[in-house]
């Protein structure tokens, strides 16, 4: 996983997730010390029982949040490509969760700024349980050029997709 | 305060629409831990000086959903719910996975204690400390995959309309009933998941006299603070990397019984226990997996073991039936002891049983009891309101089901649970039914059998249980073995999924509770006070029965009659249990946890105990 060279990404295959929710244990730990569900940057989504899918930052190419941010909040970093969070900036304004396509930034629970994913400085914790139960929804690549926004997409219409795939025309009675 | 808890219960009078925040005292948390220890305690201390009075589905009964310390901790999340018992009338700890608790505990509570009946249809929303009574009529009738639907979506509304700079909101965890709880059925579960369910005991009727149509909760906190978190951690890998090992568990779930427990151990119903052995192999895991099985992996809040499996069947009749795996209780009950064998029919009748929020197990057990009935003439077609209830008819058998929830006709009867229904129809038809009654104490015993002794559950296993049938509450000698239900009250009362700790040795439970707590627990501790006291409390309960049935050990201290019928088939054909020596265990067991001859605890271990108040209550059962 070492090798990968830096930026990275996230790949992402949301079909196999599990709903354990390892990845936001793991990510709470890391960046809050406690087991904090609604704290975590990634958060596993179930609006239909069984389309379980982890929805977390897909660093759009163009960074819409970066640059919808008004107070200079976020920035990029240089290293592994993650948006990053001013806290002491941050207004919780909500800007950048309007400009993001998979409406993915969402508050802290308790302190007054935005959550977004940071790629654990290139060494991403939701990707290491995650393979280490062999899901393996979540995998770290280099980062390329890619049209990584086509990953930002909100809850509603990944859940659609996810119950489509699975219960077929018997979706539309659950969604 | 204890590390590890939430420190505050929410408190609910559905009459008078109170609300109100409750503590426990840090040694009663000491002591019964929270799930179904704690249930003991509380149910006691409020309903215990007139237990046999309470009618379980009258508005005096206290239904709770009580989690424990380490809920959210241990990997795989957990609810207890309990409350006095439609079944048994003792007290039944019944867990249900799900996020449900890990919600609660983020919402800062350990548990919700419900009393009283609302004036109509409600459920109640709980979003950290906003709590609030919400009209429900709009969901009463409603089946469990539109419950769901309907109270997911409408509280994400909510929450987006009164936090709108939150960003999207996650669903909130949904306990709910299905028309069968409505309709006060007595097998009727409390849900989650569209599939999931906490069904020992029936309080899905609890839920349903009461009126409460479901509890949906988001909590935005966390977990609460622990002792040793690097502890926590390093001990939450120990308890995965066992399940990691564990493959047939992770591929097939408990599915993978659904061949075994019939072909090889031989413990499985069949036709109502006329036979415990089958062969199918149309009925193996393997025939379910790729024919039916979507979603092979489904988990629970932090499970590594996902037992569950997502089933829709894809062609015929049955088409677009949906269920969670089916498990291998679901299997049985819905399968060969009704004399089904393919996956289609068993998945679309654990659909339908999930839909009316039936629980599978006991709705199985009184459906194959009818079955028997009817094959032996005494139940005739007539009875039955014209259905042919032939063996491995799933639309017969589905339309039984339906009846049952609605309590309709014959439904009316079997929505009582197969002991009462016994009852009834022995009293009615004058010919001895409860022979083919298998249950103990009211409750229909879970698919393992004790007559090849292959499987898991042995001579008293049922017997002694204080949750009568639960095949996850099974108990025996020794007691601080692996077959006592000594060590199942810690899994309830810590409130996490024992399939997770099967594997894990007892230290590490134990471990782990003081990593979260803080407090040490040893083996001797748990084994010769802590988890007898609470047994005693339930036993206690369960022998004070009332007020429609009551429990005398001399008479129902007992395996269900079948399990004396020898065998008939396979490769433990004319094995049976040995009355003399069920006996005999019985009374060793009686000796081991301080019970009289006839069954009753003693004084002697009551007061040892410190249960003065139950000593004196059960004075007069001597």
């Amino acid at each position: 996983m070492t090798t990968k060279k830096e930026p990275i990404w996230i790949a992402r295959d949301l079909s196999k997730c599990s709903g354990c929710r390892k990845c936001e244990i793991a990510c709470s730990l890391f960046h809050e010390k406690r087991i904090w569900p609604e704290a975590s940057r990634i958060r596993v989504f179930m609006l239909v029982p069984g389309t379980d899918f982890p929805h977390f930052c897909a660093q759009c190419e163009n960074y819409p949040c970066v640059k919808a941010c008004p107070v200079k909040a976020l920035s990029i970093s240089k290293k592994t490509g993650a948006v990053l969070v001013k806290a002491n900036l941050c207004t919780a304004c909500g800007k950048c969760i309007d400009a993001c396509p998979g409406r993915i930034p969402h508050m802290h629970p308790t302190k007054k700024h935005i959550l977004i994913c940071d790629l654990c400085h290139g060494k991403p914790q939701c990707v290491k349980v995650c393979q280490e139960g062999e899901w393996n929804v979540l995998k770290r690549i280099s980062r390329g050029n890619r049209p990584y926004e086509l990953y930002a997409r909100t809850p509603r219409e990944i859940t659609r997709d996810l119950a489509f795939k699975m219960y077929g025309e018997k979706a539309e009675e659950f969604l | 305060m204890i590390l590890g808890y939430a420190g505050r219960f929410l408190e609910v009078d559905l009459l008078t629409e109170k609300i109100k925040e409750v503590k426990f005292d840090d040694e009663i948390l000491e002591d019964y831990i929270g799930g179904r220890g704690l249930a003991a305690k509380i149910l006691w201390d409020r309903l215990g000086r007139k237990w046999e009075e309470i009618d379980p589905l009258e508005p005096e009964n206290v239904l709770l959903f009580l989690t424990g310390p380490l809920t959210g901790y241990f990997p795989g999340g957990r609810i207890c719910v309990s409350g006095k018992s439609p079944q048994s009338n003792g007290m039944v700890g019944s867990t249900v996975g799900g996020e449900f608790g890990v919600e609660l505990r983020c919402a800062g509570y350990d548990g919700i204690i419900v009393t009283g009946e609302a004036e109509k249809p409600v459920y109640l929303s709980v979003k950290d400390s906003d709590i609030e009574i919400r009209d429900a009529s709009h969901v009463w009738g409603r089946d469990a995959k539109q419950t769901v639907k309907i109270l997911n979506n409408e509280c994400r509304e909510l929450l987006k309309k009164r936090f709108s700079l939150y960003g999207e909101w996650k669903e909130p965890s949904i306990l709910y009933v299905g028309p069968a709880g409505e309709n006060k059925v007595r097998t009727a579960v409390v849900a989650a998941k569209w599939a999931h369910a906490a069904g020992y005991g029936g309080y899905g009727a609890v839920m349903g006299s009461k009126k409460l149509k479901a509890v949906a909760v988001k909590g935005t906190g966390p977990l609460p603070p622990v002792a040793n978190i690097k502890e926590v951690k390093k001990l939450i890998r120990v308890v995965d990397d066992d399940a990691y090992e564990n493959e047939l568990w992770r591929r097939w779930g408990t599915g993978s019984g659904g061949y075994e427990v019939g072909a090889k151990t031989s413990s499985e119903p069949v036709r109502n226990w006329q036979d415990e052995w089958h062969d199918e192999r149309s009925f193996g895991v393997d025939q379910f997996e790729n024919r039916v099985w979507i979603k092979q992996f489904w988990s629970d809040f932090g499970c590594p073991t996902c037992c569950l499996k997502i089933a829709m069947v894809k062609t015929g009749k049955f088409k677009g039936a949906i269920t969670d795996n089916p498990d291998y209780e679901m299997q049985a009950y819905l399968g060969p002891n009704l004399g089904i064998f393919t996956p289609e029919e068993n998945v679309f009748l654990s659909s339908l049983i999930d839909d009316l929020g039936l629980c599978g197990i006991q709705t199985g057990n009184v459906m194959g009891f009818a079955a028997e009935l009817f094959q032996r003439g005494i139940l005739t077609k007539k009875d039955v309101d014209g259905i042919e209830l032939k063996w491995g008819d799933a639309e017969a058998f589905a339309a039984l089901a339906r009846k049952i929830a609605f309590k309709e006709g014959i439904g009316d009867l079997l929505a009582e649970g197969v002991y009462r229904v016994a009852l009834k129809i022995q009293e009615q038809k004058k010919v001895n039914v409860l022979k083919y009654a298998v249950q103990s104490k009211g409750i229909g015993i879970g698919a393992h059998g004790i007559r090849s002794e292959k499987d898991y559950p042995e001579k008293i296993s049922y017997v002694c249980s204080v949750q009568g049938g639960d095949h996850t509450s099974t108990t025996g000698l020794p007691l601080d073995g692996s077959g006592s239900e000594l060590g199942e009250i810690f899994n309830d009362s810590g409130v996490y999924c024992n399939f997770n700790s099967f594997g894990v040795p007892r230290k590490v439970k134990f471990d782990f509770y003081k990593a979260v707590t803080g407090i040490e627990l040893t083996s001797e501790d748990w084994y010769t006070s802590k988890a007898l006291k609470i047994l005693q409390l339930q036993r206690a309960m369960l022998l004070l029965g009332g007020p429609d049935l009551k429990w005398n050990p001399k008479i129902h201290d007992a395996n269900p009659p079948r399990f004396y019928e020898p065998l008939p088939s396979g490769p433990y054909k004319g094995k049976t249990a040995d009355k003399a020596k069920v006996e005999e265990e019985k009374e060793r067991y009686y000796e081991a946890v301080g019970w009289d001859e006839n069954g009753i605890p003693q004084s002697e271990i009551l007061r040892k105990l410190g249960l003065r108040d139950v000593d004196k209550k059960l004075e007069k059962l001597r």
